[in-house]
């Protein structure tokens, strides 16, 4: 008998609009001490599974259908009261942001005491006793030190581990995870999933472990449910659905997961339910004023470019703090090259990249773009002719107010390249270059999915013709899938427009199909640059080392399938 | 065309949610019907409050829906000392206080939006400047600067022109009182959109900062500004009614709810309740489905609240 059960599961939304149905007749059954993993893409309905199971799914939502049943009883259908004794009891749950899951006024050690005392009935002294072990369980260090601190002394991770701890007071049978490890460095997430991976197999616990990475499930799980649009398309041991996947739209997942290991020319397109938008290139370059590629002399110059924040401001200079968020970054951009820069959070790509748009002043260093330096230059209207940039959240960089030919348009209104009818004409060409239709233009930027409106992002950025393309985490809000559509946009942009492109990401399999050279960021210092292909083969730093081997692999499970 | 909009308009999550709260049904109808009483308040009054020759002292203090003794005539709502029909006045009453009221918050909204934006996009020394500025006027109550300003008014404007400027300088005066928190809220909301990526958009091809600030920033800032002008429309109209009542707002010549109160009290004890009592009521019915609107509008438009 299955530790935790779910049969025919299906969770309904009622809307104005009718129903909605988020979860269509799931099933699904965790045994204790296996991680049972959950991939989808956003909407697939995963998370409407876990919050089912916990009994927290939110108004509308009801479970029309179905039963979930922890060691054979029954764990739905009770009233409401006597289900909240039992699931909060055995089943707990781990969310994807560490520091809103902790109380920020209460110390580690008596948010632990009090949920252990809650579940457990122990008196205080045995309680803290309790915490104290569930810190070293939960790997802190110094855990008599650290109980007595508070959240906002912890690192992200080492908060994750607390809410960790916190999941366990109870003593659960069952673990629910919702994405433990999205809000976290890769070097980090290593280390959760290895602890989530150890505590499963010490306590006997039963994990489901929601996440859209491929590679945290091929690292961590030991079987794997796929879901699609909320229904349940295959599932079984990792080893087998990810080696040898049956289901048409797994196959086309996996495909479209960056690899690590070699580079592709393309990306293969999940092609399953719906087609995927035309993006025209042939179109788009014929219309283009390619500039010609001199190899002699670099795009760009960029040397020993600092960037300080003040941290403590006072009147007189001496007394103000800094913060180096770029510290004397130097590297050269050739003509035509996908320059990359990789980086854990707070590493200063950012900061490094939106100095180069123009958009953060230096505070020493310079910026020379063919022959200008741009840091002295007073007048910047003609190199921010010539530069445009990609941004990561496609749900923040479109303005909400504004139509979206008036938003492809602008760049171009703005330099006085074009007006009138001529602008609108080049505007409707964009939105169909980019696969949109011409209706789109009169449309606002809430009628559109993310992978579209980052196309209507890549329209704006080519309105006015740019030679170079800042790409800041360009797919990192996107699914898999979409991610292999833009990806592929931005690889034809390069190849078949000339386009010298920065491109910026926390994600190595994709800087690693992107960039023909990258910089490695570490606090502010680029620490290595290398030709992608010796950065991934041989790296030279530690750093980069240690991030290599922290990437979750899907290469390996291939392996052992085969 | 215009029908798609209609349709679309009419049919959308906004108009769902109102059809769906009796409250909000019956405070809109409310604030219509007495907002349309005002306008038209010179066709709908069966009386005319400010013409002399129809006045006829007569006619003082009948009560309502009471014939009177010697001229046979009968109101409403009853007649006041000066035998003016009271329903008359109050409806021209209503007009001069949503007049004021809807003027005074048009007038802070566009002192308070521009300073919230100024404050909230530039950052330094010129928040700092308008931030403490509203830090200080905020220590003191309200009425109290409207009182201060009116009476600095009072002080400059030559004595014939006095009732005249009235109107104006209340308007003036509760604006300025009321323009804090219409910039405390753009402020805070512009903080948060000119962090977000569409504004780095715009600063990226070199927009100058007051075509950012008005073309990408205030449409996306509105909404809460909304939520606030509808309480600020309770709170200015009774403003305006307290200064009124006080003897330092419309003036007699231009009476407004406020004024009627002042007016009726002094009949309270010696048994003419109606002059008071009607005034009063209309006041407390308008001030309260505008509030009850506002709380409305700000759960439908707040999704965390919903």
């Amino acid at each position: 008998m299955a530790l935790l059960d779910i049969k025919a599961l299906t969770v309904e939304f009622a809307t104005r609009r009718g129903v909605f149905v988020a979860v269509d007749n799931a099933n699904i059954s965790v045994e204790a001490g296996q991680i049972h993993g959950l991939v989808g893409e956003s909407g697939a309905g995963k998370s409407t599974i876990g919050a089912a199971v916990m009994g927290l799914l939110e108004k509308p939502g009801r479970i029309s259908q179905g039963e979930i049943s922890l060691n054979g009883q029954p764990i739905s259908g009770l009233d409401r009261e006597a289900m909240q004794a039992l699931r909060g009891k055995r089943v707990s749950m781990i969310f994807q942001d560490p520091l809103t899951s902790l109380n920020p006024l209460l110390t580690v050690g008596d948010q632990l005491a009090e949920t252990i005392q809650f579940h457990l009935k122990l008196n205080d002294t045995d309680a803290y006793q309790k915490a104290l072990e569930l810190l070293t369980l939960v790997r802190i260090p110094d855990p008599e030190i650290r109980i007595n601190q508070y959240p906002h002394q912890f690192s992200g991770g080492m908060r994750q581990r607390i809410v960790i701890a916190l999941a366990l007071c109870s003593e659960p049978d069952v673990i629910i995870a919702d994405e433990p490890t999205t809000a976290l460095d890769v070097s980090v997430q290593a280390q959760i999933l290895s602890l989530i991976k150890e505590l499963a197999r010490e306590k006997q616990v039963g994990v489901i472990l929601i996440t859209h990475d491929m590679g945290v499930i091929a690292d961590t799980t030991d079987v794997v449910t796929v879901m699609y649009q909320g229904k349940v398309v295959e599932s079984g041991l990792t080893a087998q659905i990810l080696g040898q996947p049956a289901h048409p739209y797994t196959q086309s997942l996996i495909a479209a997961v960056p690899r690590s290991h070699e580079k592709v020319r393309r990306f293969p397109l999940v092609s399953y339910g719906g087609k995927t938008q035309a993006f025209d290139i042939d179109d788009l370059a014929r219309s283009w004023k390619k500039q010609t590629i001199d190899h002699t002399k670099p795009l760009f110059e960029v040397d020993s470019l600092t960037k300080r924040f003040i941290t403590k401001p006072a009147l007189l200079p001496s007394q103000q703090e800094f913060a180096t968020a770029v510290d004397q970054v130097s590297f050269d951009i050739q003509q035509g090259e996908v320059f990359g820069v990789v980086g854990e959070s707070g590493s200063g790509k950012s900061t490094l990249a939106r100095m180069i748009a123009g958009l953060y002043q230096a505070d020493g260093g310079r910026i020379v773009f063919d022959g200008t330096d741009i840091t002295k230059s007073k007048d910047l209207s003609d190199y921010r002719r010539q530069i445009q940039m990609i941004f990561q959240d496609p749900y923040s960089s479109l303005n909400p107010r504004m139509r979206v030919d008036a938003i492809v348009g602008e760049p171009a209104r703005h330099h006085k390249l074009l007006s009138g009818k001529a602008l609108q004409m080049r505007v409707d060409e964009l939105l169909d270059q980019v696969g949109l239709s011409a209706e789109a233009g009169k449309k606002y930027p809430h009628e559109f999915s993310g992978g579209q409106r980052q196309r209507i992002s890549i329209a704006r950025a080519l309105a006015t013709q740019p030679r170079f393309l800042i790409c800041d985490e360009p797919t990192s809000a996107l699914d898999v899938s979409i991610q292999a559509q833009i990806l592929n946009i931005l690889k034809d942009l390069q190849e078949h427009l000339n386009l010298t492109m920065l491109f910026i990401s926390h994600d190595l399999p994709v800087i690693r199909q992107m960039c023909d050279r990258v910089g490695v960021m570490k606090s502010g210092v680029m620490v290595e640059q290398q030709a992608t292909e010796l950065l991934f083969t041989q790296p030279q730093h530690h750093y980069t080392q240690e991030l290599l081997s922290f990437m979750p692999k899907l290469e390996g499970i291939r392996r052992v399938a085969s | 065309m215009l029908q798609n909009t209609l349709r679309s308009w009419l049919d959308s999550d906004f108009m769902w949610r109102l059809s769906r709260s009796p409250v909000a049904i019956i405070s809109l109808l409310v604030v219509l019907l007495l907002v349309l009483g005002a306008i038209f308040a010179p066709w709908l009054a069966p009386y005319d409050p400010y013409d002399p020759a129809t006045l006829d002292l007569m006619n003082g203090f009948t009560p309502p829906l009471t014939a009177n003794d010697f001229t046979g005539q009968s109101f409403l709502f009853g007649s006041d000392d000066q035998g003016r029909d009271v329903l008359s006045t109050i409806l021209h009453g209503m007009r001069v206080s949503l007049f004021v009221g809807v003027a005074a918050v048009a007038f802070a909204m566009v002192l308070g939006i521009s300073l919230g934006l100024l404050a909230g996009y530039l950052g330094g020394w010129v928040d700092t400047l308008i931030m403490r500025i509203a830090d200080i006027q905020l220590t003191f109550p309200s009425i109290l600067v409207a009182m201060l300003i009116f009476g600095i008014a009072k002080g400059i404007t030559p004595v014939e022109y006095r009732d005249q400027m009235a109107i104006w300088v209340l308007i003036i005066a509760i604006g300025l009182s009321d323009w804090v928190q219409f910039a405390r809220v753009v402020r805070g909301a512009t903080l948060v959109e000119k962090n977000r990526e569409y504004v780095m958009a715009a600063q990226l091809i070199g927009q100058p900062k007051a075509i950012i600030m008005m073309r990408h920033i205030l449409p996306n800032v509105l909404s809460p500004v909304l939520v606030i002008a509808t309480i600020s429309l309770a709170l200015a109209i009774i403003a305006e009614a307290t200064l009124s009542f006080l003897g330092v707002g419309a003036p007699p010549t231009q009476p407004s709810l406020g004024t009627l109160i002042r007016i009726g009290q002094g009949f309270m004890f010696s048994g003419e309740w109606w002059i008071l009592l009607f005034p009063a009521c209309t006041l407390l019915v308008l001030a309260l489905s505008v509030n009850l609107l506002g709380d409305w509008l700000r759960d439908t438009l707040n999704p965390k609240l919903r």
